[in-house]
């Protein structure tokens, strides 16, 4: 024993002499990895910068500028006046009530269809692949081609409904484009493209939600005398909650940012009652021209979605459940 | 608490037979421990118990009543699971409430119900947390009490201690068994681990590939195994077995193996040859091996595993068949390598038939 401990005495004297070595070779490998890591996140900054953060702040400053009535006169700076009279403007409230109105009327229901398919598909049967599939099928169906699909549909002279909605005394030559051309049946109507169009996304969500719950604890709720719907909602649906709180906030978010089909399907009419902040921006941007109202709309809906989500965020949250 | 009957249980998953005519009769506020190795369909057997799988042939009764084709829930048992199913998001009083509520119990009922159940298994302090604040051995303990809360006909329980560290599984075998006496119940017990199954079953039932292989008392299975798969299953370490064949030497039939020749008890040796047995396989229990100077078969010693309290000396007969001596502790044990000789009493061979591999009986 003696002998070791001598020998061990012996080494460690022989390593005393030279810790500086290590030292600075371990402070070279950090700044060398410090460095490391700035060149690779180099990409991810050049396209923050040049297509989030630069136009993000550069919107604050269009804000500031009344556009000239006429192309190749000057912008003029008005300071916060123009944001004051656009978030003053009856045109913007309606504007923002059309787009909550859009977005409760697609964002529960969509998430309700598809955990219904999601349910439905989830059983053991055979062939039930071929309906996974055609569930789901709508998620690589883009918004043009959706619109265009119900858009044909919907046609007063060629499409299959155009008399869904439609008030029967008004002579039917006088509406061109039934459906989408009254209101409130135009905003539902493209609240059910926008709810079919999302329905495969959803669908997907949910059924990986539901992947995602132990067979054992439904087995063990059906040995504690739950029956089907039982098991639903004291097992499957706390478990899944997650997922739907999920499907929540990205469904919001969607809804709030509601283009291609409002620009296909009505161009925000009948009479502005479609007319989503989102197509509102464009339109202003590219119709009129207008790019310092289409800046403070944009501002707008930017601080619209970050409530709605830290409000979802706030309260909803405390009602899903992650535990496993 | 009631008995439970299964005749001519089968299942098929596809062309896959996960069990095949399977009898068993499970006594009234009897312990049975369903136990073999994994995939052997014991679980399988228990699930169609419970009523999770339907069986593909046969008939399963609880108490009276035919409950073949009836739902889990109208079947009046309960379930411990592996993974103990707790419901994560409601708490332990909930959880234990669960199985009460389902079946429309009244609230103050319920109430007087859960403080019962849990007071039993001491978890009275525990009621208000959720299953991700509880250890495992607290987990399987609010499983079990969900499972008693409302006295079913038969529990189930599905390898419950195997998410255990191996010191708690030790405690909580013992109050299992103390649990079921006090409450008189009837519990269907499925594990891989014989150990479990010795110390907590009044009858063990081995399965192998979907077939019963043998029901009895834990001591009967140790000591007369139907056949080889039970004899080499059960005991650690397991029964030694030296294939060979039957010759007769004078009167009296032996069994020649590659290492020598062993002489059989008088009523074995007339049983076999009343079977006609001829090539056949000898089995003996490692502690009723001995090394001596002289005996009845030749091996050489390789490894030496001591545990402390005894030790296994590990020997190879000259074909290569490996034989395993269990050996006390203060018995000098043969230096590795040595040629020995080992013996056993007569009374302590169990003879099988080489083609059927069941026990030779007389």
């Amino acid at each position: 024993m003696t002998e070791v401990g001598a020998a061990q005495g012996i080494h460690l004297a022989t390593e005393a002499p030279e810790p500086e070595a290590p030292r600075r070779r371990r402070m070279s490998r950090r700044r060398r990895e410090a460095l490391l890591g700035l060149v690779l996140i180099v990409p991810a900054l050049v396209v923050f910068v040049g297509f989030i953060f630069y136009p993000f702040l550069k919107n604050f400053e269009l804000a500031l500028y009344r556009t000239a009535p006429f192309p190749g006169l000057p912008d003029t700076y008005v300071g916060l006046d123009q944001i004051r009279d656009v978030l003053g403007s009856s045109q913007f409230w309606n504007s923002l009530w059309v787009t909550v109105l859009f977005a409760i009327l697609t964002v529960p229901i969509g998430i309700a269809l598809g955990l219904g398919l999601a349910v439905l598909a989830h059983q053991k049967l055979k062939g039930m692949s071929v309906y996974r599939t055609i569930f789901s099928s709508t998620v690589a169906t883009s918004v043009a081609v959706a619109s265009v699909i119900f858009g044909t549909l919907f046609n007063a002279q060629v499409g299959l409904l155009p008399w869904l909605g439609v008030d029967p005394k008004i002579p039917f030559l006088e509406n061109p484009n039934t459906i989408l051309g009254v209101f409130p049946v135009a905003l539902v109507a493209v609240a059910g493209v926008t709810i079919w169009q999302n329905l495969g996304l959803s669908f997907i969500l949910m059924s990986a939600g539901l992947q995602a719950v132990p067979d054992d604890l439904l087995e063990a709720a059906e040995v504690d005398g739950a029956g089907s719907w039982s098991r639903f909602r004291n097992v499957t649906l706390p478990m899944l909650s997650p997922t739907i709180f999920f499907a929540v906030i990205i469904g919001g978010i969607f809804a709030f940012q509601t283009f291609g089909q409002i620009d296909l399907l009505t161009q925000g009419g009948p009479d502005e009652k479609t007319n989503v902040l989102t197509f509102f921006i464009v339109d202003e941007l590219r119709g009129q021209k207008n790019s310092g109202k289409a800046a403070v709309l944009a501002i707008a809906l930017f601080f619209v979605t970050l409530a709605l989500t830290m409000f979802q965020l706030r309260f909803l949250e405390k009602r899903v459940n992650y535990e496993r | 608490m009631s008995g439970v009957v299964l005749e001519g249980i089968g299942k098929r998953f596809g062309d896959v037979v996960a069990v095949d005519d399977f009898n068993l009769e499970i006594h009234d506020q009897e312990f049975l421990v369903l136990l073999g190795p994994s995939g052997c369909g014991k679980s399988t057997v228990l699930r169609m118990i419970a009523g999770l799988e339907d069986p593909t042939e046969g008939t399963i009764r609880i108490g009276a009543r035919n409950m073949t084709d009836v739902e889990p829930k109208d079947r009046d048992i309960a379930m411990v699971f592996q993974s103990y199913a707790l419901y994560p998001h409601m708490t332990v009083a909930r959880n234990i409430e669960f199985p009460l509520k389902s079946r429309n119990v009244p609230k103050e009922e319920r109430a007087e119900l859960v403080k019962a159940a849990s007071a039993s298994l001491g978890l009275d302090e525990l009621l208000d947390r959720k299953p991700s604040e509880l250890s495992g051995g607290q987990r399987q303990r609010v499983a079990l009490a969900r499972a008693i809360v409302r006295r079913p006909e038969a529990f189930l329980m599905d390898e419950p201690l195997s998410n255990l560290d191996a010191k708690l599984r030790v405690q909580t075998r013992a109050e299992l068994v103390e649990l079921q006496r006090r409450l008189n119940a009837t519990v269907i017990y499925v594990t891989h681990d014989q150990v479990e199954a010795m110390t907590m079953g009044d009858r063990i039932a081995i399965m192998d590939a979907g077939i019963l292989q043998q029901v009895d008392a834990p001591q009967k299975v140790y000591e007369e195994p139907a056949n080889l798969f039970v004899a080499r299953f059960i005991g650690n370490p397991p029964m030694n077995t030296v294939t060979g064949t039957l010759v007769r030497d004078g009167e009296q039939l032996v069994m020649q193996t590659s290492a020598g020749t062993a002489p059989l008890p008088p009523d074995v040796a007339a049983a076999a040859a009343r079977d006609g047995v001829e090539r056949a396989v000898i089995g003996v229990r490692p502690e009723h091996l001995v090394i001596g100077s002289e005996g009845a078969l030749e091996a050489k010693v390789t490894v030496i595993e001591s545990l402390g309290h005894e030790r296994h000396v590990i020997c190879h007969l000259a074909d290569g068949q490996m034989v395993i001596i269990r050996q006390a502790a203060d018995v000098t044990p043969p230096a590795a390598g040595s040629t020995v000789c080992i013996a056993a009493a007569p009374e302590h061979l169990h003879l099988f038939d080489a083609e059927t591999e069941l026990r030779v009986r007389p």
